[in-house]
This record gives structure tokens, C-alpha cells and sequence, in this order.
């Protein structure tokens, strides 16, 4: 362990850090510490579970004080903490594939109560068959339903985020749910260098949580969620809308307070950029494949290419102008899904889709290529990367504006790009295979 | 805003509720149906527990019908939950409040944690979240299920406590079958009490006995833990009858031995009046033909359907180890003999597991 004294811009004595090599679940629970959260309800599923399991032994070693419920399922879990946010405590949850599908009913009240749980989606591949493994489809789920959503690279920002996931969520203007996401096993137990903040700097940086006119408490007898029917749920449905738009000022407002108070934090709230100020060819994508993303960049640089890599980090709301900025000058783009959409546009991934979108009004954009890697867990190599690089060059050079999905690093017969109308499909001992 | 201080009489454990307060914390403002019972024992529920309560309600008639959006009969603050949801909301309701209270973010005080749910929410989808509240030791807090035998809000389907052969939407009578509702009604108090030995309180009850009621639920309220408590409550739409007679059946429900009346303090069973007078032989129980006779959802009952239904509920008086809790009615009493004459059981040999148990499990 070591602590770092630093001067911030302006000449500020930065609080005392000290340094910890700490997996993505271990920083979490070190920011849930910090931000003395009240109430955690825990339910055992991989690989998000670390997190759960670190923060029980804070609270056994007295380490942190906070009402801990093992809880019998997910769906128990998620209500308990929607129900202790409501009387004013802070709250944590999370889970992990199936698990956080397990629990969606209480997911979406949270959401609609508008209160601001915070939750941990170690993503994990959607059973049938059972894997462990990384897929973003987990907690792509809560996308349309007013959860705020933030996929995360590395274990410094898993901290950083969930500090910033209740100063978001619990400012007045937002009251909304957030949820970080964090790629199974490559991150949530995976160990980085993490700068754990002192308790001072993150009260300064994340007041006392207030409920307000809405604490659920004897002096306050009010009436929540009561039957609305047509002649209200457009206007809840329209608050939750205004909420999640007035989100983005909110969250670019706390990253400027964030390096204001820690001396540290990203340009951009929004988007990572990465070798972009040049680039003639971006690829984007989500969490850890950030890491490879930049790795192959550098390499494609060497070898003479103008590529540039994009990680988007706030996927709700979902970073749109950035977006059309930084794409306007690249002649193609490659959208790297890790997870499906079966039978949407393109067959593309849920990110593809919404890059699609938001790129739709523009004069100038790029020739956008979809596809789909590293399911379950599987790695998304730097090769990986070279191949869609390729991929999207000769898209480009086609003139290529409607390009289908492509699967990448995918095995097999199911490798062949015509493999849905190939023979082998066809037979039952092809899909029973 | 803040509620004004009313008081509520502090009333002691097992003692008879003699003084009532005239508030009443459940008032007007819902639209329940005419001859309601639930409505009846949520008006109670609120009126002996006071001012100093949170209550949530799953899904069901009690949300329903109940909070239409501006117009709330609830005078105590309440809040929905969703209809697996009874015992993880009392949960996380007790739990904020310990966990504030204790760090001093709100004032220390006792603090009613009442979440209520139905036969359907607490009976079939609650049930493992109501078993995970009867074991949290830690908080106090009520489930009050009320039990209308039916998922009456959704137009009337067949619940895990709707009595055998009952007419539903989902169980109807038909020209080929007579009876499609298979199932005998679940034990839902007996079932938590037997499950959760560090309980401290579950009780059976009906709407029909108003000073019952309302004496387990201050008694509940009153214990330190979780505890449990279920009313039985005639619904006129979901049973077909005339609305005036709710009360009636309720009380009728009782007399034929159909609905128990009984509590278990501490592991202490005991049972309340007319159940009483029957367990202990001083009162005969009517026919159930009587009950089921009145009510429109067993009017397809053939003569054998109803000896059936007697046949279930004499053997629950004249069999059962305790009568309408549990069953275990052919074992013989035996008296366990002193621990001291008993001979000392030894350490497990250590081996391989085939050669402990016999077999290979893995």
C-alpha cells in the first residue's frame, strides 16, 4: 500500500489515496465503504457475487457499519433494496445473468419509483447452456426501463463510477437507478492498481443522501405508487423521460466536481477516445474490450494505419452528440457488440443499433460496420481486432453502407458467413449440435 | 408534513384489548367492493397499530381497489410493493430504519414495519420471500396475509389457498368435469410456524372476529422479530354470495371448523374462542354443508363432493396431533425417554464415504 499527496490544478492539497492492487468487485465494495451505504442485500451468482462477499467482511471486521440481507432470491434482493432506499437509506444491489433477469420485475419499479439504488451487473452470458462467462445482454435488459447504465474498463473506474453512480442518481434533478456494468471475470476479478480515496473527499464529493417530501417515515404519511391506469402513466413515464435527459448536465457537471475534489478523472464523461484526433477508422466498444481496443490500435499504427478506438462508457443516457463528434471525420466505423439482438437491423448488437441511430441525422458519417464478438466469455484478441479493422476497410473501399452483421472469432460451420442458408443448418443434427 | 400524536393504548402481550382508540388510520377513500372483509381488516390492522407505522401492501385488491391515484384511504405512510414482495419489503423497510436509526440519520423510535399481502402474493409467489422474513431475527416487522381465497383483483383464479373444488375463472365446472380445482387449501400460518423455530409469533384469525384480530396484531407488533398473522375474509365477489352476509359466513367458517382460530407465542400453541371451546370438546362444529351451501363457487357440489370436503375437515379435528395446525395424525404418542438414560451418540468413523453411509453419493 502506498499514499500519494498531490496538488490539484489550482494548487489544492488532493486528499490523501492510498494505492491498493484490488480486483474490479474489490474496488466497488472499497467505494461502498467509503460512501457509507446503509443497506446491501446480496444473492450468491457469479461472477458478481466478489463484491458482495468483500463488503460482508468489512461489516464482520467492523470496517464498515451497514444492515447486510442475504436475501433468498434476486428478486427478494432487488425489492429489499428498493424498499430501504425509499426510507432513506442508501442502498446497494447487484447480480449477474440470469440472475439479474430473475429479479426484473423489481428492477423496473425501482426504476419507475425513481429512487436511486445503485447496482453492480457483473455481466455473465444469459442461460441456456450455463456459462460464466462475459455477455453485455444481462444488463442491457434495464435499458428502455429509466436505469441509468455505465459500462466500465478498468478497476479504478469501477471505484471512481460508483462514487459517481449516487452522486448522479440521488441528485434532486435525477433521482434514477444506476447500474455499473463490468465485464465477468476480465474485470470484476481481475486485480488493477486502484487509488482508493480518503472517506473526507468522497463526503465532499457525494452528500448525505435525501430523499425529501418522498421519505417513506411516520412524520411524512404519504401514499407511494398508488393505481394510476391511463390517467396518469404518461405523465410518471414523461417525468422519468425529463429525468434521464436532465441526467446528462448532472453527470457533466459531478465529473467536473469529481477532479475538482480528487485532482483526477476523464476528459470526457460521456466517451473514452482513444488515438481518435486523427483517425481515419474508429472501432467502438464497451468495458474491457477497451483495453485490447487500444492495444491493437497501437499496433495498427505502427503498421501505417489510421485507426482510433472509441469506448463508450454511459450507455443511459446514451452519449449521442459525442458520438456524431467524434465519428464525423472517419471514413468507417466498426461497432464491436458484445452482445446480440437476434433479428434487429442489420442483426447487429444492441450498441450498433444505437450508434446506427444516433448517427442517422448526420450529413457526414461514416460507413458503420456491425459485429459480434467474444460471447460468453470468449476473448476478444488484438487479432480480433485487426480482422475487423480489415473488415470495415474493405467496407469502406466497397462503398459499403449497408453492411451486415458479422460474427468474429465464431468456430465451425457457424464460421461461414452463409451459414444460415447452408444445408447443415438445415438438419436437426445441426441444431441439435 | 407531520402526523399529529395520537395515542395509542400501550398495551401489554396476552392481555385482552380493552380500550380501544377511536382513530382510525384506514378511512374512507377506497373503492372496495360492497361486503369487503378486507377492506374491514385493514381498518383494524391500522387501528391498533397507530400513527407510528409503515406499511407496505403487494399487489391485489388491497392495492387496487384500495389507492387509486388521489384518493388514498391510508392516514399511515404506505407504499406498494410488487406481489412476491410482502416479505423482502418488510425486510428492507426494518432494515433502513435499524440501520439509520443506529447511525443516527433519523430519530431513535419504535417504528410499526407492516407489510401485508394476499393469499396469492404470500401464499404462492411470496412464499420463499415470507419464509426469508420469518427468519430475520433482526427487525421487527408483520406480514399480515389476508386471505380471500382467490386472486380476486384479477377476476377470480384459483390460489395454493382456495378451498378444494371451488369454481374460479381458472378452475371451472364443466359438463364433462365437475370439479377442476384439484388442490387442498395450504396451511399457510402452520407451514411458517413449523419452518422458522426462531419465529416468535404466527397466529390464524378471521375477519368475522374483530377483537381476535386485532389482538394478534397488536400482540405481533408488540414482540420484538418478525411474526405472522392471517385472517381468513369472505369475498362476495370472488365467493358468490349477497354482500350482506360476509360477516356471517365468516363467523360461519369458523363454527363449522373450516377456519382455526390460533396463535403460537414463543412455541406456546393455543387456540381462541369458539376453536377452543372445540378443541377442548365443549362446543359440537356445524355441518360444512352449511357454509359451502351459501355460496355460489360450490354450487356445482355433488352430495359426495361435499362428504369429501367433511370427510378432510373431521379428520383435521378428529386426527391431527393439533387440530387444523399439524397433521402427523397416525403417529403414536410416545414419551421420549431423559437424555441422561439415553446412550451417547459417537464420533462418525472417518473413511471412505461407501464404507459410512453404504452407499456413494458424492
Amino acid at each position: 500500500m502506498t499514499t500519494i499527496q498531490e496538488t490539484a490544478p489550482g494548487g489544492r492539497v488532493v486528499p490523501t489515496d492510498r494505492e491498493e492492487i484490488i480486483t474490479g468487485c474489490d474496488a466497488v465494495a472499497q467505494a461502498l465503504r467509503l460512501l457509507d451505504v446503509d443497506v446491501l442485500a446480496g444473492y450468491p451468482i457469479r461472477p458478481y457475487d466478489s463484491v458482495m462477499t468483500a463488503v460482508s467482511k468489512m461489516i464482520a471486521n467492523g470496517e464498515m457499519d451497514a444492515e447486510f440481507i442475504v436475501a433468498e432470491s434476486e428478486h427478494s434482493q432487488f425489492e429489499i433494496g428498493k424498499h430501504a432506499s425509499l426510507v432513506g437509506a442508501r442502498s446497494f444491489i447487484g447480480s449477474s445473468g440470469v440472475g439479474w433477469m430473475y429479479g426484473m420485475e423489481a428492477l423496473v419499479v425501482t426504476a419507475s419509483l425513481r429512487l436511486p439504488v445503485v447496482a453492480l451487473v457483473g455481466n455473465r452470458a444469459l442461460d441456456d447452456p450455463g456459462a460464466f462467462g462475459v455477455e453485455h445482454n444481462d444488463a442491457m435488459m434495464v435499458r428502455d426501463t429509466g436505469w441509468l447504465l455505465y459500462w466500465v474498463e478498468t478497476a479504478q473506474e469501477a471505484l471512481d463510477m460508483t462514487l459517481m453512480a449516487y452522486r448522479v442518481g440521488e441528485d434532486k434533478r435525477v433521482m434514477l437507478p444506476c447500474a455499473l456494468s463490468m465485464d465477468g471475470a476480465f474485470l470484476t476479478h481481475s486485480q488493477h492498481i486502484v487509488r482508493v480515496p480518503d472517506a473526507e473527499a468522497v463526503r465532499q464529493f457525494v452528500p448525505p443522501y435525501d430523499l425529501g417530501d418522498r421519505r417513506f417515515h411516520p412524520d411524512n404519511p404519504i401514499s407511494v405508487a398508488p393505481q394510476f391506469n391511463e390517467d396518469w402513466v404518461m405523465e410518471a413515464r414523461r417525468q422519468s423521460d425529463a429525468a434521464m435527459r436532465r441526467a446528462r448536465a448532472v453527470i457533466t457537471e459531478a465529473t467536473e466536481d469529481f477532479g475538482r475534489v480528487f485532482g483526477r478523472g476523464p476528459a470526457d464523461p460521456f466517451i473514452d477516445t482513444y488515438r481518435m484526433e486523427d483517425a481515419e477508422y474508429a472501432l467502438l466498444g464497451m468495458g474491457t474490450v477497451g483495453m485490447v481496443g487500444k492495444v491493437a490500435v497501437d499496433r495498427m499504427r505502427e503498421a501505417g494505419k489510421k485507426v482510433g478506438f472509441v469506448r463508450v462508457k454511459w450507455f443511459r443516457p446514451f452519449p449521442q452528440p459525442e458520438l456524431r463528434s467524434v465519428l464525423r471525420n472517419v471514413k468507417g466505423a466498426g461497432i464491436v457488440d458484445r452482445d446480440y439482438s437476434f433479428g434487429s437491423s442489420s442483426y447487429g448488437g444492441v450498441l450498433y443499433t444505437e450508434v446506427a441511430a444516433a448517427l442517422f441525422p448526420e450529413d457526414r458519417r461514416p460507413v458503420i460496420v456491425p459485429f459480434i464478438a467474444g460471447l460468453g466469455g470468449r476473448e476478444v484478441s488484438v487479432e480480433n481486432m485487426a480482422e475487423m479493422q480489415e473488415a470495415v476497410e474493405q467496407a469502406v473501399a466497397r462503398g459499403e453502407r449497408d453492411a451486415t452483421c458479422q460474427w468474429i472469432g465464431v468456430r465451425g460451420p457457424e464460421s461461414d458467413p452463409r451459414y444460415e442458408t447452408s444445408k447443415l443448418n438445415e438438419t436437426a443434427e445441426g441444431s441439435a449440435r | 408534513m407531520a402526523a399529529p400524536e395520537l395515542a395509542v393504548p400501550d398495551l401489554a402481550i396476552n392481555r385482552r384489548l380493552t380500550v380501544l382508540p377511536m382513530q382510525e388510520f384506514y378511512t374512507s377513500g377506497h373503492r372496495t367492493c360492497q361486503g369487503c372483509e378486507s377492506a374491514l381488516v385493514m381498518r383494524y390492522m391500522a387501528k391498533v397499530a397507530g400513527p407510528r407505522t409503515l406499511v407496505t401492501g403487494t399487489t391485489g385488491c388491497m392495492y387496487v381497489a384500495n389507492t387509486s391515484y388521489n384518493s388514498t384511504p391510508w392516514a399511515l405512510p404506505w407504499a406498494h410493493t410488487q406481489l412476491g414482495a410482502a416479505g423482502s419489503s418488510a425486510v428492507g423497510t426494518a432494515a433502513a430504519l435499524k440501520a439509520l436509526m443506529r447511525k443516527g440519520k433519523i430519530a431513535d423510535e419504535r417504528i410499526n414495519v407492516i407489510a401485508f399481502c394476499s393469499d396469492g402474493g404470500g401464499g404462492d409467489m411470496g412464499l420463499a420471500a415470507l419464509s426469508a422474513a420469518m427468519q430475520e431475527t433482526r427487525y421487527n416487522l408483520l406480514i399480515l396475509l389476508y386471505d380471500n381465497e382467490s386472486y380476486a383483483n384479477t377476476d377470480i383464479q384459483a390460489s395454493g389457498m382456495t378451498p378444494w373444488g371451488a369454481v374460479t375463472a381458472f378452475t371451472p365446472s364443466g359438463s364433462e368435469k365437475r370439479i377442476t380445482h384439484h388442490r387442498w387449501k395450504k396451511n399457510v400460518p402452520a407451514l411458517l410456524m413449523a419452518g422458522h423455530p426462531q419465529g416468535r409469533y404466527f397466529a390464524n384469525t378471521s375477519s368475522g372476529f374483530a377483537m381476535d384480530l386485532m389482538e394478534k396484531v397488536r400482540t405481533a407488533l408488540d414482540i420484538d422479530g418478525p411474526t405472522f398473522v392471517q385472517t381468513h375474509d369472505p369475498c362476495p365477489k370472488g365467493w358468490d354470495f349477497d354482500p350482506r352476509k360476509s360477516h356471517e359466513l365468516a363467523i360461519l367458517a369458523v363454527q363449522c371448523g373450516i377456519t382455526v382460530l390460533w396463535d403460537c407465542l414463543d412455541g406456546e400453541l393455543r387456540y381462541q374462542g369458539i376453536s377452543r371451546q372445540m378443541v377442548d370438546g365443549r362446543l359440537r362444529r356445524r355441518p360444512v354443508a352449511e357454509y359451502l351451501r351459501r355460496q355460489g363457487r360450490f354450487a356445482h357440489f355433488a352430495d359426495e363432493d361435499i362428504d369429501y370436503f367433511q370427510s378432510q375437515i373431521d379428520q383435521m379435528w378428529e386426527q391431527w396431533i393439533l387440530p387444523g395446525v399439524v397433521r402427523i395424525g397416525q403417529t403414536p404418542h410416545r414419551t421420549l425417554p431423559t437424555s441422561s438414560s439415553l446412550p451417547q451418540a459417537t464420533e462418525p468413523v472417518p473413511g471412505p464415504a461407501a464404507a459410512v453411509g453404504g452407499g456413494n453419493r458424492g
